[in-house]
């Protein structure tokens, strides 16, 4: 009968010792009905062994007589073995736990469908009124759920907080034509765009004319120096820092020069300035080609 | 002879860490009481913990009965809670100005992540005036406001009008015409005020020879909007109501809402 579960199982001794059993074996639904059958109390289902020892006194209501240890302890492991079972059964870890099912255990214990069983598997004992779900399945279904639930609106929460679009200027815009800037600072951008445009006639590191773009960050704290044309510096109005024309610091904490910004001509001859490349003279980085435009 | 030794029980690296565990000091400072499998276990439970404690030990059947209470006045404060924590999301990205307060309600939809956020908050308020005013409808019913309970029936009387004004004040912020028109509207009913409203009944006694004390621009319509029109100080003062004030208020009384439901006999029922 059961043997579908447990081919090499000899064929169950309990089920002439439960007349009501005997009775009532046609249809496979409740996980212990497996369970008796491959499971007699000789201990012949290697499986069953441990549940045996662990669970019994948690199934009282199980069915009678020698089938009692047999059902109650062997319950987890044959309803797994079962597979092809309705989705709404009791979880296989959990069946034998309630009362629930376990009250329905001996009428239930011998309903097992001689095989193939799998056919019958799917259709529920118009008689059972054993629920769909046990009581402890239901809530961790729930719980799991809710967890899930939480979770997620966790996460789009915190990608909330990352939007999509920035209103903030571009890193990168064209600042004219070379032949609109004299020698010296031109401070237009600063506002805007967070850089200055100088114009030189012999670079400190190139040693040629040409533009450079610095960036107003200053390299202490990060504030905002302000330019003093009457000095011919940039200087830092947190802590005083001072830097050259060329970037280079020579007063104050700042430990290193200011950075210049990516500046190369466009295509349509205007200068093009991109802050999203730095360049810093500490590292050798001020000759590089795009780090200052002859001109 | 044989030589005999003590084995201590195994305990698994689990069980030992668990032991460990619930013997720290932090565990200890959070979790002061037992599992609450005993009687006293669960009062101990309710007691010590803050958002527990309103709550009461046990309650009657028919509390938890759907049939009963509708769940509406859980479902209330439920709203509340998703409005109070979607509203506190988009108060990260809307500004209560003449100049951004428009586009920042369009960049919730096309520019943040979620765009349905804003959506959350509104439906939800919606949602909370449909509860709310049910849960007054059975509560009506069931007789629930009877003494001892008709303080509480009054508590809740004033929380229906902060509930009404979360969502009149809320109506403004999108500042698109529907809710400029809108407050304009409604807020025109300040005119009438008894005494206090400049065309209200009474406003025409309150003068000092020629000198009207009441007139359009300190009357009871212009503290509510700030100025004598819908305009930049209305929107704010909306704001700050919709987002502080208010929610403030509601929060308090639900405290005490709550807190004479348990002292009253619990979820309606007889006493």
């Amino acid at each position: 009968m059961a043997d579908e579960t447990k081919p090499d199982t000899p064929a169950p001794k309990i089920v002439p010792q439960t007349g009501e059993a005997t009775a009532a074996a046609s249809t496979v639904r409740s996980p212990v009905a497996g369970a008796t059958a491959s499971a007699p109390p000789t201990g012949a289902n290697p499986a069953a062994t441990p549940h045996q020892t662990t669970t019994p006194a948690a199934r009282p209501a199980a069915a009678p007589g020698p089938a009692a240890a047999a059902t109650a302890g062997a319950h987890a492991r044959p309803a797994a073995a079962a597979a092809p079972r309705p989705a709404a059964a009791p979880l296989p870890d959990l069946a034998g736990k309630t009362t629930s099912v376990a009250s329905t255990g001996g009428a239930a214990a011998a309903r097992t469908a001689p095989a193939p069983a799998t056919a019958k598997a799917a259709t529920r004992d118009p008689d059972d009124s054993s629920p769909l779900l046990t009581r402890r399945a239901w809530l961790g279904l729930a719980w799991g759920a809710f967890s899930a639930a939480s979770a997620a609106a966790l996460a789009a929460t915190g990608r909330f907080m990352f939007p999509n679009v920035l209103n903030e200027p571009p890193q990168q815009f064209k600042a004219g034509f070379p032949t609109e800037y004299g020698v010296g600072v031109d401070e237009r951008w600063k506002e805007k765009y967070g850089v200055w445009l100088v114009r030189t006639t012999d670079d400190i590191d190139n040693h040629v004319p040409g533009f450079y773009s610095l960036s107003v960050t200053c390299t202490h704290l990060g504030c905002t120096p302000n330019y003093l044309s009457a000095e011919n510096k940039f200087k830092c109005p947190c802590h005083g820092s001072g830097f050259r024309l060329t970037g280079v610091n020579f007063e104050g904490p700042a430990p290193r020069p200011l950075e210049r910004v990516r500046i190369v001509l466009a295509e349509d001859g205007q200068i093009l300035v991109d802050k999203s490349r730095h360049f810093q003279r500490e590292l050798g980085q001020w000759t590089d080609p795009e780090a200052f435009l002859k001109a | 002879m044989a030589d005999t030794k003590t084995v201590a029980p195994k305990e698994g690296a689990g069980t030992r860490f668990w032991n460990w565990l619930t013997e720290t000091q932090v565990w200890t400072s959070i979790f002061r009481h037992d599992r609450p499998d005993t009687d006293r276990g669960r009062v101990l439970v309710m007691l010590s913990n803050v958002f527990l404690h309103l709550h009461p030990v046990r309650i009657r059947k028919s509390g938890v009965k759907l049939r009963y209470t509708w769940c509406m006045g859980g479902l209330s404060f439920f709203l509340f809670l998703v409005l109070t924590f979607t509203g506190l999301l988009l108060m990260f990205y809307y500004r209560p100005t003449l100049e951004y307060a428009y586009t920042d309600i369009v960049g919730l939809r096309e520019h943040v992540p979620l765009g349905i956020m804003r959506e959350m908050h509104r439906w939800g308020a919606h949602a909370m005036v449909i509860t709310v005013w049910l849960h007054m409808f059975r509560v009506f019913m069931t007789g629930s406001y009877k003494p001892p309970r008709e303080f509480n029936w009054s508590v809740g009387v004033i929380m229906l009008v902060l509930t009404l004004l979360l969502s009149f004040t809320g109506y403004l912020l999108p500042w698109d015409q529907l809710a400029i028109w809108a407050i304009t509207v409604g807020s025109n009913m300040a005119r009438a005020t008894p005494f206090l409203g400049h065309e209200g009944p009474g406003a025409q006694l309150l003068r000092l020879g020629d000198v009207p004390l009441i007139h359009a621009a300190d009357d009871a319509r212009f503290a509510l909007l700030g100025g004598t029109f819908v305009g930049e100080g209305a929107l704010l003062r909306f704001y700050v109501l919709h987002c502080v004030g208010l929610p403030l208020g509601i929060a308090v009384l639900m405290a005490v809402h709550f807190w004479r439901v348990r002292k009253d006999g619990g979820i309606s029922g007889p006493l």
